[in-house]
């Protein structure tokens, strides 16, 4: 097991995001750091304030889509950056938290703001070495 | 993409014979080098295109597509409602209604030269960019649904622009069938702080040079010379398009089942054009334009104030506005019947020829002005639509360059303050609130925009006016 990790990969104009680890809460978790890198960089965000989101979706693929853009929402109206997450599922219906703090343009040098992730590559579900993948493409 | 693939009808046309599920063939209009360097998801998207129901004549890719979400980039289809015909929210994209405005200023290179600087500086301080910048107007909930139905008439009526402004714009500024009930409360929300300003990404503001004339006589008509300076705006609808998007998207995944519409890729999420689903989507997407447009308009009365201040001489006049993530009502003449269809596009820009009944009378006699954004450092075009573009793409034709490398592979070869430097060496002056951001856009990092509109022209979907050349770059 490679252990639990994010990363992006290559799609056209736009950017995939993936979340890897080993239940499905932290690859939604991780996939949320990704989103975030896709922006800025993580180490410089810090956790200062904290949002509580809840989504519910009929399966696992749109719930992640959801939870993405749910962080996208609250990004774009509270003009906040995330660098922390926790995730808990029960069935399709989760509950997270995330932790970040004010876009400080200048500190954050944010490159491109997410407009919405698709359904695009979407995909939770194991890997080969039993680790839980999630992932779909960010339109930026 | 591997051209055994495609039949080859014509020197930049390509076809695939539909087959499977298809109901119509898949075309895409490229030179050869285009197609073999295009991803073959254009192809999978194109033909998954083809078996929507009610897709008319052909499933369309333009010489810049690319793979997209559902739709390819560069994609364009035309849908007929009585024939079960549909519309989806990933044809059109989550930046509702994004497009390229320009403006004639009056001047000459070398008024501009010498405060080009200052001219930046204004500009940037002038018109909010960059990811959590806010505009200065905030719309109470009345005015919000006013903007929404009115557009960029709405702006003008608010004291930004003036009413010959809205000639140049399609639709005349205002999207007819807008309905602001049908826009949810979060995608007004995303909106509230984000009227008039330009966004991120591949958004700009851009001062240019007219380099070089292709059609004199066009160019002539649209008020083009070489030497002229312009200005081109390169935005879209905001947070409230991309959150109408992000909505629907979901809403027509979630009811695609129950709507008897088979989907060989559930990103392909649409519903029937008759449908509750269907009309809601269109009216809060033609709501979604008219954010665009209004957006389009504040931003151009913020850089007229910006100019002012630098160049009091400078009066910026409008050449055209153009939206190209679309679906718009249309009449088009198939088999030798005039039908209403709902044409879908994606990345892609409305190009109607010369004598189209829905052209202001200003371009009847030349066709419509189309404007092709290209990277900050490299050039634009202008192209002017033409009448084979009607029977061969709907009246469309390419919207830009397209990106070549990723945006990781972007930032891992560049910096952005030493790309800055090299490119104002090239007297190319960069303004921008992210060092990272200049570099993710890196000029190196898309594709040769001269070969997509060489080819838009030898396939006759728009034909070639006039260069421009950068000259200041406000990046997002």
């Amino acid at each position: 097991m490679t252990g639990t990790r994010w990363e992006h990969f290559a799609h056209g104009s736009d950017v995939g995001v993936r979340g890897v680890g080993p239940s499905k809460e932290e690859a939604f978790e991780q996939a949320a750091l990704a989103l975030t890198a896709v922006i800025a960089d993580l180490q410089a965000v810090e956790p200062k304030e904290e949002v509580e989101i809840t989504c519910e979706a009929p399966d696992d693929e749109l719930l992640l889509v959801d939870w993405l853009n749910a962080l996208v929402y609250e990004m774009a109206t509270r003009k906040l950056l995330f660098g922390r997450f926790r995730v808990q599922l029960n069935g399709h219906r989760l509950d997270g938290r995330a932790r970040g703090e004010r876009i400080d343009v200048a500190r954050h040098q944010p490159a491109v703001e997410v407009k919405g992730a698709t359904l695009t590559c979407l995909r939770v579900g194991r890997e080969a070495d039993g680790s839980w993948a999630a992932q779909c493409v960010v339109d930026v | 993409m591997d051209t055994s693939l495609l039949t080859r009808n014509a020197d930049y046309e390509w076809w695939v014979t539909p087959f499977g599920k298809m109901r119509v063939p898949a075309v895409i209009y490229a030179s050869e080098a285009l197609v073999r360097d295009m991803d073959v998801k254009v192809y999978e998207q194109a033909t998954n295109v083809a078996t929507l129901p009610g897709i008319v004549r052909a499933s369309y890719a333009m010489p810049d597509a690319h793979w997209g979400y559902g739709f390819p980039i560069g994609g364009v289809a035309a849908f007929d409602p009585e024939e079960g015909g549909v519309v989806s929210a990933g044809g059109v994209g989550f930046d509702i209604s994004c497009g390229v405005r320009t403006l004639h200023t009056g001047l000459r290179p070398e008024e501009v030269e010498p405060v080009k600087r200052e001219l930046a500086d204004a500009l940037f301080r002038t018109v909010p960019a960059g990811l959590g910048s806010t505009g200065r107007l905030h719309l109470s909930e009345q005015e919000m649904d006013a903007m929404l139905r009115g557009g960029a008439r709405w702006a003008v009526e608010r004291g930004y622009g003036s009413p010959e402004d809205l000639e140049r714009i399609e639709e005349h500024g205002c999207m007819a069938g807008a309905m602001p009930e049908e826009v949810s409360r979060h995608a007004k929300d995303r909106q509230r702080d984000e009227m008039g300003t330009l966004g991120s990404g591949n958004h700009y503001l851009e001062v240019q040079e007219v380099t070089e004339v292709f059609a004199t006589d066009v160019a002539g008509a649209f008020g083009l010379r070489p030497g002229d300076v312009v200005l081109s705006i390169h935005c879209g609808s905001r947070g409230l398009g991309h959150q109408i998007g992000t909505e629907f998207l979901k809403r027509m995944t979630l009811t695609a089942g129950s709507s008897e519409i088979e989907l060989p890729d559930r990103e392909l999420a649409c519903a029937p054009i008759n449908s509750q689903l269907g009309q809601s989507y269109l009216g809060a997407m033609r709501a979604g334009i008219n954010c665009a447009l209004a957006n389009r308009q504040i931003i151009t009365h913020l850089s007229r104030m910006a100019f002012a201040e630098v160049l009091p001489r400078a009066e910026l006049t409008l050449l055209y506005d153009v939206s190209h993530n679309i679906c718009k009502v249309e009449e088009h003449a198939v088999d030798g019947r005039s039908r209403r269809l709902f044409v879908h596009r994606k990345g892609a820009t409305r190009a109607f020829g010369p004598g189209h009944p829905d052209l202001p009378e200003v371009f009847r006699a030349t066709g419509q002005p189309v404007l092709i954004g290209g990277s900050m450092g490299t050039g634009s075009y202008v192209l002017v639509g033409t009448s084979q573009g009607e029977v061969r793409s709907f009246g469309s034709s390419c919207h830009g360059a397209g990106r070549s490398m990723s945006r990781h592979q972007a930032l891992k070869q560049w910096r952005g303050r030493e790309l800055i430097d090299q490119l104002a060496r090239e007297g190319i002056v960069i303004r921008s609130p992210s060092s990272r951001g200049v570099a993710e856009e890196a000029p190196g990092a898309y594709k040769d925009v001269g070969a997509v509109v060489d080819a838009a022209d030898a396939a006759g979907l728009s034909r070639k006016v006039a260069r421009l050349k950068p000259l200041a770059c406000i990046k997002g």
